[in-house]
């Protein structure tokens, strides 16, 4: 797909990711593009898997989740079983909202949603100390987060 | 903390939203249980209280021939207190730059770098990331596989 992307393409991919909420007439007359000619190029990426969807961004502070932890974890036992055992555990804890497999310090990194502190090491004690074959883990609560719009060449 | 009212209802179609962005409005309101009428509403009032701030798009850089994505986790020498700020301003710089985070606990600041290959990589990280300022230790974790990654919270 990405020699098949061409200067529109990255354009149009550039606007919806600052704004997803705009049509393809709204972004098409933002670049001089007919609304048709914009709604095939978006179906384009998206059958190309390029846009894999849409994400809310929420004040999660407002709706009472106050803290936000990263979660680097050492297992303390591998093996392919384990790390299986291990995602389908972490990934089913309502309050984690990320789990990725890392190569480096750690094995895992998860995120974590929580309403405070007294929250969290409830979680971090019942759920997350708890996971099948976890080992160390070293937690770092997020001041503040800022997404970039990445590469668009 | 915001003083933001909000009912069940809202905390209902809250739910079901951040779970499955892109499900189309009609479906929405079926599943939050409220005529689409109403949802329109709670979703306007959810924007204009800032509780919603945006919809932006997920994008699959590895479909857009970036194959590798590097968590990079920094110290900083704090002896400097501008060494936050000029940091992350000199972070904003380097276009393959995803994310940027700042954390209370043994890591300052982690930044999400995207790359087309590791001979890429190599050239990014000496040649730009290296260079930022007031790096004091930097340790990197490579993403292998992402299992899960969603904005649900368990309201």
């Amino acid at each position: 797909m990405s020699e098949g992307l061409d200067g529109t393409d990255r354009a149009i991919l550039r606007e919806m990711a600052a704004d997803a909420t705009m049509g393809a007439g709204e972004i098409g007359r933002r670049l001089g593009l007919s609304q048709p000619a914009t709604w095939r190029r978006i179906r384009r990426l998206e059958e190309a898997g390029v846009i894999l969807g849409r994400r809310i961004e929420v004040d999660r502070a407002a709706l009472g989740f106050g803290v936000t932890v990263f979660l680097g974890i050492k297992l303390a036992t591998k093996g392919r079983v384990s790390l299986e055992d291990f995602e389908r555990a972490a990934a089913a804890i309502p309050e984690v909202q990320m789990v990725q497999h890392v190569l480096g310090l750690f094995d895992y990194r998860l995120r974590v949603v929580a309403r405070d502190l007294a929250d969290f090491e409830r979680v971090l004690r019942r759920r997350v100390m708890t996971l099948p074959g976890v080992g160390n883990v070293e937690a770092n609560v997020v001041l503040t987060e800022e997404r970039r719009p990445g590469p668009f060449g | 903390m915001n003083a933001i009212s909000l009912d069940d209802t809202d905390r209902r179609i809250l739910r079901h939203w951040l779970a499955e962005p892109d499900l189309p409005r009609a479906e929405l309101a079926e599943r939050a249980g409220v005529t689409q009428a109403t949802l329109w509403r709670r979703i306007e009032r959810l924007r204009e209280t800032g509780v919603v701030r945006a919809e932006t798009l997920v994008i699959d850089w590895r479909a857009l021939g970036y194959e590798v994505e590097v968590s990079l986790r920094f110290t900083l020498d704090k002896t400097d207190p501008r060494a936050f700020d000029e940091f992350i301003e000199a972070a904003r710089d380097v276009p393959e730059v995803l994310a940027i985070e700042t954390f209370l606990g043994r890591v300052d600041v982690r930044l999400n770098v995207i790359a087309r290959d590791m001979g890429h990589w190599t050239t990014i990280y000496r040649e730009r990331i290296l260079v930022l300022p007031h790096i004091a230790e930097v340790d990197a974790l490579m993403l292998i596989s992402t299992i899960r990654d969603e904005a649900g919270l368990p309201l």
